[in-house]
């Protein structure tokens, strides 16, 4: 009798959606380590370790300066943390990364040694989507890691529908794109199409370190190097692929809606 | 009459030197390779290998009730060559490729176009496939798709509600993977490969780990091997979760959809425990792998492993239960045994038919070698046996793991790996959650990368889709869709 099964099954689990952001954001894995801080000013002189680890030369030491680290580049392989013995690179634990502009995911400068969170849309078009925003995804040259943990934010866990957020399968019905991947040269013109089709006022949102960067695929003939290249993108949400509470963070941060935000801990 | 074998012997995860394969004129290769597949052998590879301007074809065929593995090659060619494709339709989508990738023609091929090469801003997709007659009707679905879901097209010739038949075009995906692998491993060949199908990193991953060891001539600690064969079998468990899960919300079976939903995060979370990434990124490295499974973060491991698998144990139950679900999934996208076998389908797609066909028992690597998994089948070949399919290899990539982590070996995680060898020919297959994963991986003098040749499961299982699809209601096209759940990028590389 599965009715009666399913019925008791939901009264003994009672509700599963977490608390946050009311409540406290739940815990990374520990090994997933977060964001990245990069203090350039400490590295020594002639010191080019983290350079040579990097898999997508998302870390530049353009001459007589410090590293600078791109987030928007970067695989979050740690590799670079591991291999620097100064301690300039180092891994927060903070699952919050998603920007605004494009520069400010370019770490280690002195004043810039973290990302620049975003700031919200301007009132506007907060008061147009704040409470309802419907949007079309459009994986181009994704590799389905990202689709899925968006996907995971419409399960029961995550419920993203409680903020008035909503995937929709029409651009006509959607108030912005999320694109993920590099774009990769096949997708150029559908996502031109799609894009197109949103009417305005629209948001753009780049999930991913393909579509911000190209991520790995960078440079290669097929692919665009990233979402960027092809429309305008509001806001840029690294991670490869970000975990879902870096994305959830990225939209309500982008709709204002994370009042008294506090680093985790 | 007698002569030299057309065909090498080799096992997988071992590497041939190239002057070692046997080479004859191409129309003996495409005789001898039929002669292969009529007497059970079965195509995991077909491509070609430039040779100044010419063109040499290698054939990679498995023999799985033998457990062996055989190559031949072609002496260099230009123009054309008679199509296997026209008795062995598993050569269908292998001989497009090698015609798009090359430039030569396979004689007879019965529907050459091209597979994903663009033409400028999307691919060169061709004609399609038409019925004609007057209450015919075309659909035309993609490639952008009505959710959070990769790009693709379809083309339905339908009778009223009828699928007469389904073309799949695909390609809008291509990002080049095979092409810059040419003169590797480069910097960023590891990441690329975790993304080939960020669904199948693990699988992918540990093909191409398995590819350069075979190419040093070494093996990874069995340390490394037992933590890889835990996080593959966690990548199906959270895979086969996801869609159980997604089979029931698409018959409007709520409780199952919203359980599995959840519990799929469950075993991608225990990756991330394992390695800090849910999908595995960052964990298998050529020569071992950069993480490990201490005895304390092993219990914590086994107890979460045990929470998540009762809770799928009880969502399953709901689902085999309701007899409105049977009801959907009995007879639905049927695709016979013969038909598999013909099309060459690998993984749950093929043991949905009846076909035992398993690289973890067929051709046994790496930790495999000393534990191993029963074969799971169901006979019917329809969404019921693909979803009976998934809940069985659910509970045995349970169990197993469960096993694994009470013995685990001791040892190093990480070993250096000796210079790559030249002129050699290796072949990788793993088991990934849809299927076999195959790598094929071709030196040259300086043991770079010549020819890298990728063969994701779903390559092959397209063509099943398009197959269950005669004869349904276009209506059931999701269903079937998500009862083979195939990668999209791993197809279109």
């Amino acid at each position: 009798m599965f009715v009666l099964d399913t019925l008791t099954h939901r009264l003994k689990r009672g509700c599963e959606t977490m608390a946050y952001p009311q409540g406290p954001a739940p815990a990374l894995p520990d090994r997933h380590g977060g964001t990245l801080r990069v203090e350039a000013a400490k590295c020594p002189a002639g010191c080019d370790q983290c350079l040579e680890v990097c898999p997508t030369e998302a870390i530049i030491q353009p001459r007589g300066k410090g590293i600078s680290l791109d987030l928007g580049r970067c695989l979050f392989c740690a590799e670079c943390v591991n291999a620097c013995p100064h301690g300039a690179i180092t891994q927060t634990g903070d699952h919050r990364m998603a920007v605004r502009r494009r520069e400010d995911l370019v770490l280690g400068a002195p004043g810039h040694e973290e990302v620049r969170l975003a700031a919200a849309l301007d009132e506007k078009l907060r008061r147009l989507f704040g409470r309802s925003l419907r949007l079309r995804q459009v994986s181009a040259g994704g590799d389905g890691s990202v689709e899925a943990d968006l996907n995971v934010l419409g399960t029961i866990g995550w419920d993203l529908g409680r903020f008035g957020i909503q995937f929709v399968a029409s651009p006509r019905h959607a108030d912005g794109l999320v694109i993920t991947g590099p774009v990769s040269r096949n997708m150029e013109l559908a996502l031109r199409k799609t894009w197109e089709a949103v009417p305005e006022p629209k948001i753009v949102i780049a999930v991913g370190t393909c579509a911000i960067s190209g991520g790995p695929f960078a440079g290669s003939p097929e692919v665009r190097n990233g979402a960027a290249s092809i429309v305008p993108v509001d806001l840029f949400i690294p991670g490869w692929p970000p975990h879902p509470l870096t994305i959830l963070d990225g939209l309500l941060r982008v709709l204002g809606r994370l009042g008294n935000d506090q680093a985790p801990r | 009459m007698s002569r030299a074998p057309s065909f090498a012997p080799l096992a997988n995860a071992s590497r041939l030197a190239w002057s070692d394969i046997p080479e004859s004129p191409v129309a003996d290769l495409v005789r001898a390779t039929a002669l292969e597949l009529d007497r059970g052998g079965r195509l995991c590879a077909w491509f070609g290998v430039a040779e100044c301007d010419a063109t040499r074809l290698v054939a990679i065929v498995a023999f799985d009730a033998d457990n062996t593995l055989a190559a031949a090659r072609s002496l260099p060619f230009t123009g054309s060559y008679p199509a296997l494709t026209v008795t062995h339709p598993q050569a269908h989508l292998f001989e497009r490729e090698v015609w798009e990738q090359h430039g030569v023609t396979p004689e007879g091929h019965p529907w050459l176009k091209p597979v994903r090469r663009s033409d400028g801003t999307a691919p060169a997709n061709g004609d399609f496939f038409r019925v004609e007659g007057r209450e015919v009707h075309e659909v035309a679905v993609g490639p952008v798709h009505a959710g959070v879901i990769e790009p693709g097209h379809f083309r339905f010739q339908c009778a009223g509600e009828e699928v007469l038949h389904l073309e799949i075009a695909l390609g809008y995906q291509h990002r080049g993977v095979e092409a810059g692998l040419i003169g590797g491993p480069h910097r960023a060949t590891m990441s690329r490969i975790e993304a080939v199908a960020g669904d199948t990193t693990i699988g992918h991953a540990t093909a191409y780990a398995m590819t350069l060891e075979a190419l040093a001539d070494t093996e990874a600690p069995l340390r490394a091997q037992w933590v890889r064969a835990i996080a593959l079998e966690l990548e199906r468990l959270a895979n086969h979760c996801g869609d159980l899960g997604a089979l029931a919300g698409d018959v409007a079976f709520l409780p199952t959809a919203a359980a599995c939903g959840k519990i799929r995060g469950d075993f991608l979370n225990l990756t991330a425990l394992l390695c800090g990434n849910r999908f595995g990124r960052g964990l298998v490295r050529p020569g071992g792998c950069r993480h490990d499974l201490d005895p304390e973060r092993a219990a914590t491991f086994a107890a979460r492993l045990n929470t998540a698998l009762a809770d799928v144990e009880q969502a399953a139950a709901w689902l085999w239960d309701a007899a409105s679900v049977r009801a959907r999934f009995e007879n639905t996208g049927a695709v016979f045994a013969r038909q598999a076998t013909e099309l060459g389908l690998v993984g749950p797609a093929a043991r949905a038919c009846g076909l035992v066909r398993d690289v973890r028992y067929d051709h046994p690597a790496g930790w495999h070698r000393v534990a191993q998994v029963p074969v799971a089948v169901w006979p019917e070949g329809d969404v019921f046996a693909r979803a009976r399919v998934r809940w069985l290899e659910i509970q045995r990539s349970g169990q197993f793991i469960l096993e694994q982590l009470a013995a685990p070996p001791e040892g190093d995680l990480r070993t250096g790996l000796p210079a790559a060898a030249g002129e050699c020919l290796t072949v990788a297959l793993v088991e990934g959650w849809r299927g076999e994963v195959c790598h094929v991986a071709l030196t040259d003098a300086a043991g770079q990368f010549r020819r890298y040749k990728l063969v994701d499961p779903s390559f092959h299982n397209w063509s099943g889709l398009a197959l269950a699809l005669r004869g349904q209601a276009i209506s059931d096209f999701p269903l079937c869709n998500k009862s083979f759940n195939l990668s999209y990028c791993g197809f279109d590389l």
